[in-house]
């Protein structure tokens, strides 16, 4: 096997909305095949830190690299990235089906002043087929379940055959079963040979299909395997006396009170 | 009826009034969904500045209108994507600054002029010939930008955030919808009047909104509405002898009640739940 490649590369990154810090110095290597969990409490900047990547937010100081570009010149390389936001930033009842909302996944690489060709169709469809929902290609949106939903976003930003997926909180609002077959699918896709950033707040679930934990607080906490990160001090200390732990299996659990 | 119909400014009333309906209901289907109502209003309320401008410097006032209309938004978009203001602060900050620009011009012109009250309220006696005419360009300009935009309008509206990711310009795409809503604003005050205008770019995408989960339908039947709306609501004025863009906008507003009393969208709540997951962070 080659040497593995730096996909992401963060270097001294740091971000402030007017007076707020939202991260701090963050200093973070993605490498060509990790599948990476990203934990830390709320407000703790896990969404700051896949914009940036993105380039949606900018850093006051320190660089940000994506398959070697920054964010301004990644052109032909936006479409090697594929994002799953938050489920919150959409309007959940905007009358459109499943295939459109894939498609559209398909619009920044067709370009202005195109239509979408057989080739983006087919491309749409065969992302719905890989998750497991291309019978819902005419359903509304609104008319989804939780999981079915997370599931079209996923197929909409593998409507580009990324190499790369960032994921937000990709089972918020999706119940417990679907929840494990979320993550079920998207160790599959991992092992395909999609690298995977993944923010989570469910740190048990996620522990037990990452091969590495991230863990930041604006800062970065800890980075390590996730029974060396999950089993440290310095995440009791950042979840503060709230935080429990507790072993099950190999993969030491996390308990985080809600209401802090 | 058929006598009504023989009026040349009728003709024209009707000409113009089906081609507002049309873009009215176009553009408002975007407004409606990207959430726009009150930019919408604002651009409405600043067309009259413009107006306003054209009389005291006695040039055609729909000239004035697009410029004056385009720069307002053009500064909403602005002010409100730098971040130092929510957008629906700069709409109220020039909502209001550009009708008290209007009516400064007014008082210092020291004439009161009927034809004014005619763009406020909306007026089918004073479409003439040339207006039609302009009526037919602005919206073909309209029409013809909606339909090369259309799948990053749609990307837009529906995640803005996704499609700059993905390579829309979606930061371009915003000011060229702002744009088009300001378009179709100065185009429609003379038939419904500026202070009705904005609930004619929202209520027939409302009422759409209502019937339909798919947006090419939802599009369709806002075009449809919106025709019903302006042409129905011409013909009701010339019978009744009513103003005519306030015929027209409580037309729009019986079909939105209606709509939304026989919107599948209700019945469909009671065994859909609510998937909604609680606040996030950041």
């Amino acid at each position: 096997m080659s040497q593995p490649q730096p996909i992401i590369e963060l270097d001294h990154v740091t971000v402030t909305f007017q007076d707020l810090l939202a991260l701090d110095d963050v200093s973070l290597t993605v490498t060509a095949g990790n599948f990476l969990a990203l934990i830390g409490p709320n407000g703790a900047g896990k969404t700051t830190l896949l914009q940036v990547i993105l380039g949606l937010v900018h850093p006051v100081s320190g660089s940000v690299k994506t398959f070697g570009k920054s964010p301004a010149d990644l052109a032909g390389e936006r479409s090697r990235i594929g994002y799953v936001p938050q489920i919150m930033s959409v309007d959940l009842n905007f009358p459109v089906s499943v295939g459109e909302v894939v498609l559209m996944g398909r619009y920044g690489r067709i370009g202005l002043f195109r239509r979408p060709a057989a080739a983006d169709r087919a491309a749409a469809l065969q992302a719905m087929k890989r998750v497991g929902i291309a019978d819902l290609a005419d359903r509304p949106i609104r008319r989804l379940s939780g999981g079915q939903r997370q599931r079209a976003f996923l197929a909409r930003a593998l409507a580009n055959e990324p190499d790369l997926l960032l994921l937000d909180e990709p089972t918020t609002g999706v119940d417990a079963a679907s929840s494990e077959s979320l993550y079920e699918l998207l160790r599959m896709l991992h092992a395909d040979g999609i690298t995977m950033l993944v923010v989570s707040h469910d740190v048990g679930v996620v522990a037990s299909y990452v091969e590495g934990v991230v863990c930041i607080n604006r800062r970065l906490v800890a980075h390590g395997r996730p029974a060396e990160v999950l089993g440290s001090d310095e995440l009791a200390k950042m979840y503060g006396c709230d935080a429990m732990f507790f072993h099950h299996g190999h993969v030491p659990h996390l308990v985080v009170e809600k209401d802090r | 009826m058929m006598e009504i119909l023989s009026y040349h400014y009728m003709q024209r009333a009707l000409l113009a009034g089906a081609l507002i309906g049309i873009v009215c209901a176009i553009v408002g289907t975007y407004v409606v969904l990207k959430g726009l109502s009150f930019i919408g209003a604002g651009i409405a309320h600043a067309s009259f500045g413009g107006v306003a401008l054209g009389f005291f410097l006695n040039v055609n006032p729909v000239l004035t209108a697009v410029i004056f209309c385009m720069a307002t938004a053009w500064s909403i978009g602005l002010v409100s994507r730098k971040g130092r203001v929510k957008e629906d602060t700069a709409v109220g900050i020039f909502f209001a600054s550009t009708m008290a620009f209007g009516i400064l011009l007014i008082g210092l012109m020291k004439v009161y002029n009927v034809d004014l009250f005619g763009y406020l309220f909306g007026s089918i006696l004073a479409i003439n010939r040339e207006d039609v005419w302009f009526t037919i360009a602005l919206s073909a300009v309209v029409l013809l930008l909606v339909g090369v935009f259309y799948k990053e309008l749609l990307f837009v509206t529906f995640d803005s955030e996704m499609a700059s990711v993905t390579g829309v310009p979606a930061a371009r795409i915003y000011f060229l919808l702002i744009s088009l809503i300001a378009l179709t604003v100065v185009l429609s005050i003379r038939v419904v009047g500026i202070v009705l205008v904005s609930a004619l770019l929202v209520t027939p995408a409302a009422a759409a909104y209502q019937l339909t989960e798919n947006f090419r339908r939802m599009m369709g039947l806002s075009i449809v509405i919106g025709v019903s709306s302006t042409v129905g609501g011409l013909l009701l004025s010339a019978m009744l002898n009513t103003p005519s863009g306030a015929t027209i906008v409580l037309l729009a507003t019986l079909i939105f009640f209606i709509a939304a009393l026989i919107s599948p969208r209700r019945w469909r709540r009671h065994h859909t739940p609510d998937l909604r997951p609680p606040t996030s962070d950041l």
